[in-house]
């Protein structure tokens, strides 16, 4: 290497950027910085994300229903994530609260509203029109732009695969005992009969495995944790703008 | 661009061969990534194109669209520019030719690797983090090759001072693997599945830290570095102002990594982290439009020049690009800004203004300027490279625009509310039919967008497998 800054060089150029070394350091010093003073206090009571208790795990069928969600790309066109503006209120319900989020591994609230959000969406419409509207979007929503997903309507869910993704999201810290990742099958079986149920009074005939039973199950939970919870006055004082 | 004593160098000890490399990858993938775009354009004007197959449908394509663009494009431009110029900027060839063939070969396979998995629904559904923790490790091999490499190469370089195009390169390279490492960490439940670490927001927050930086520190503080090595050498003059590139690189590197929260204004996100999302977003427009105007005014005395070769043109307008969606993006970040633009098509506009405008358009300078110089011969068609760059602007322009005014009209639609307090546009279906027309129109321009580069692709290969001249290339020939 040859040195060919004169002495009559600023500091910054005589040292700094003439030692790569200290020059790397400082950059991971500056580009730390930021990310430290707003991810660490995440991890806080004080100043992290509300926890609450009137939040309850998804259930084996509706985790197998979130990772098809996850797996279609749903959240590519359909937020989670009302927001306090009275606009949003009227659209789609009470505004989204922290607290409502903390099992979700991952996060889905979305980039963009090619469709509508889907925060409040449980309970919105019978367990068939979701079945119709997956078989031909169109059927049930004239004009939309939603591709079909007929095959959700024969593809299996493998219980198996559910517990594996139970026993995983354990280890990421969502409360499941081992009775509930031991009985996830018989889970699921209850919570898809009861669906089954409700599809054959509209004169669907869907097996109880089906993939569209489960994301049935997941999109009908959603939100409604925090909508009871609401109605029921235990959310925190509002923090609405 | 450095005013010591200049090290004489033969030229044919640097590795041009991985240069290459990168060259034909970028505008192969350049290709892909495009086509998907018009794919996925197409889709959203006409819903039949999602093909009736769970492969080909929006919600698969859409990540392989970012992906393909961000990590295959715009990833192997920064890779062949960096082995380019590094090079010639330290005087001495790279470190490792196995290191730079196992990164060049690795980041390959786990582009091949994503384009196998997310059709077929295989994603951890993080944007621009999708890929499934296997690859995401194979990212993390490759990655740190590459960084070896990159240090190594400084370790040995032949001049002492560091010129700025390397300081940006080591932004990119300590930053991306930081911002991988932390977002990508997840527990697997099976070789295919995992769920990250992180819950709700905290996930959210994390993962826009990253995605925000993945713009940051992929696709602005690499081709800065790019912009700094490369617009001096087309425009044959010296950078304007080594002070400013000094602090508006400390300036930027610092601000950048504070603005992720901009992207969860108005969520549950508590407040102080929104705000500080906002404030650094909108602090940062100060060190952006410091390179702007260090890369434009470089130009001072070239401008004539600007007229008739094409690779200004690409730069400029490149460059013009980024100072104007670098005013764009905090402006949005502003919180009653984002209000009305958060979840519409103004932030696909806003995202594509800088990728088909900044990135696209200096990559395709870079491009232009480099294949006389790599495969010593001139351009088949010079005269094409000029009509690429005006169907690039024109399809820029027609995007940008029919998005911007696509999401305006959505989100003052949605927000919409009647005299009698309820909503004015309460079918949700009501407002989407209104956006076909600009569905439409930004098909139109992504189309123009990927005629110039099959233009140039066809160009690039008449030029490589044409006649070996083994011409002294100047420049990109003039076109008149």
């Amino acid at each position: 290497m040859t040195n060919d800054t004169s002495k009559r060089d600023p500091f910054h150029r005589r040292v700094l950027e003439s030692k790569a070394g200290l020059f790397a350091v400082l950059t991971t010093v500056a580009i730390s910085i930021g990310g430290i003073v707003e991810i660490v206090p995440m991890f806080t009571a004080a100043a992290g994300p509300e926890r609450a208790t009137w939040v309850t795990p998804y259930t084996p069928l509706e985790v197998a229903g979130r990772d098809i969600y996850i797996r279609e790309g749903c959240y590519v066109c359909h937020s989670q994530m009302v927001r306090p503006m009275r606009a949003e209120l009227l659209r789609y319900g009470e505004w989204s609260r922290a607290a409502e989020y903390q099992y979700d591994h991952p996060f889905l609230l979305g980039s963009r509203r090619i469709g509508p959000d889907l925060q409040r969406v449980g309970g919105k419409y019978p367990d068939a029109w979701h079945y119709e509207h997956m078989r031909d979007p169109r059927s049930m929503t004239p004009g939309s732009v939603m591709p079909a997903y007929a095959w959700l309507l024969e593809r299996h869910v493998d219980p198996e695969d559910v517990r594996a993704s139970l026993r995983a999201l354990r280890g990421t810290g969502v409360p499941y005992t081992d009775e509930d990742i031991d009985g996830a099958a018989a889970s699921m079986q209850a919570q898809a009969n009861d669906i089954v149920a409700r599809l054959a009074q509209q004169n669907i005939t869907a097996a109880p495995d089906l993939e569209i039973v489960a994301l049935t199950a997941y999109l009908q939970r959603l939100g409604q944790d925090g909508r009871k919870a609401i109605q029921a006055g235990l959310t925190a004082p509002s923090q609405a703008q | 661009m450095n005013n010591t004593t200049p090290v004489r160098v033969d030229e044919s000890v640097y590795d041009d061969d991985i240069v290459r490399k990168f060259f034909v990858a970028t505008v192969l993938w350049g290709v892909v990534g495009m086509l998907l775009g018009v794919l996925i354009a197409l889709q959203l004007a006409w819903w039949p194109a999602n093909l009736g197959l769970p492969w080909t449908t929006f919600g698969r394509l859409r990540p392989l669209h970012t992906n393909a663009v961000i990590f295959a494009f715009a990833g192997n431009i920064c890779f062949a520019g960096i082995y380019y110029s590094m090079q010639r900027l330290l005087k001495t060839r790279m470190y490792s030719d196995t290191m730079s063939h196992i990164h060049f070969w690795g980041w390959q396979l786990i582009i091949v690797a994503a384009a196998i998995t997310l059709p077929l629904g295989l994603t951890q559904s993080k944007e621009y983090a999708e890929l499934i923790w296997p690859i995401d490790v194979a990212i993390t091999v490759v990655w740190v090759v590459f960084a070896v490499n990159f240090f190594g190469t400084i370790a040995i370089r032949k001049v002492k001072h560091l010129y700025v195009a390397i300081w940006f390169y080591m932004s990119f390279v300590i930053t991306i693997a930081v911002l991988h490492i932390v977002n990508s960490l997840a527990v697997p439940a099976t070789l295919t599945r995992s769920y990250p670490v992180y819950a709700g927001l905290t996930d959210a927050l994390v993962q826009w830290w990253y995605g925000h930086n993945a713009v940051g520190f992929f696709l602005t503080t690499p081709f800065l570095g790019l912009m700094y090595y490369f617009l001096p050498r087309a425009a044959e003059r010296p950078v304007y102002s080594y002070r400013l590139s000094i602090v508006h690189f400390w300036a930027l590197v610092f601000l950048y990594i504070w603005t992720g929260p901009h992207h969860l204004l108005y969520s549950a996100l508590p407040d102080w982290a929104q705000t500080l999302g906002m404030v650094f977003s909108i602090m940062l427009l100060a060190p952006s439009w410091g390179g702007m105007l260090n890369g434009l005014l470089t130009l001072r005395g070239a401008w004539d020049r600007v007229r008739t070769d094409p690779v200004l043109k690409f730069m400029v307008v490149a460059v013009s690009f980024y100072g104007m969606s670098t005013f764009e993006g905090p402006m949005m970040a502003i919180r009653g800004v984002n209000g009305l633009a958060h979840y519409t098509n103004w932030v696909i506009g806003h995202v594509h203004s800088g990728a088909l405008g900044w990135v696209g358009m200096i990559t395709f300078g870079i491009l232009y300027w480099l294949v006389p110089r790599l495969w010593k011969r001139d351009l088949a068609y010079p005269g094409w490279a000029t009509t690429h760059f005006w169907l690039a602007t024109i399809g820029i322009v027609l995007y940008t625009v029919s998005m911007w005014a696509a999401g305006l009209m959505e989100g003052l639609m949605w927000r919409a509310v009647s005299d009698q307090g309820t909503l004015a546009n309460p079918a949700f279906m009501d407002i989407v039919n209104q956006l076909h027309p600009f569905f439409w129109l930004r098909l139109v321009g992504g189309v123009l967008y990927l005629t110039g580069v099959l233009m140039m692709s066809w160009n690039f290969i008449r030029t490589v497998s044409g006649p070996g001249l083994q011409v002294q290339p100047a420049s990109v020939p003039a076109t008149s």
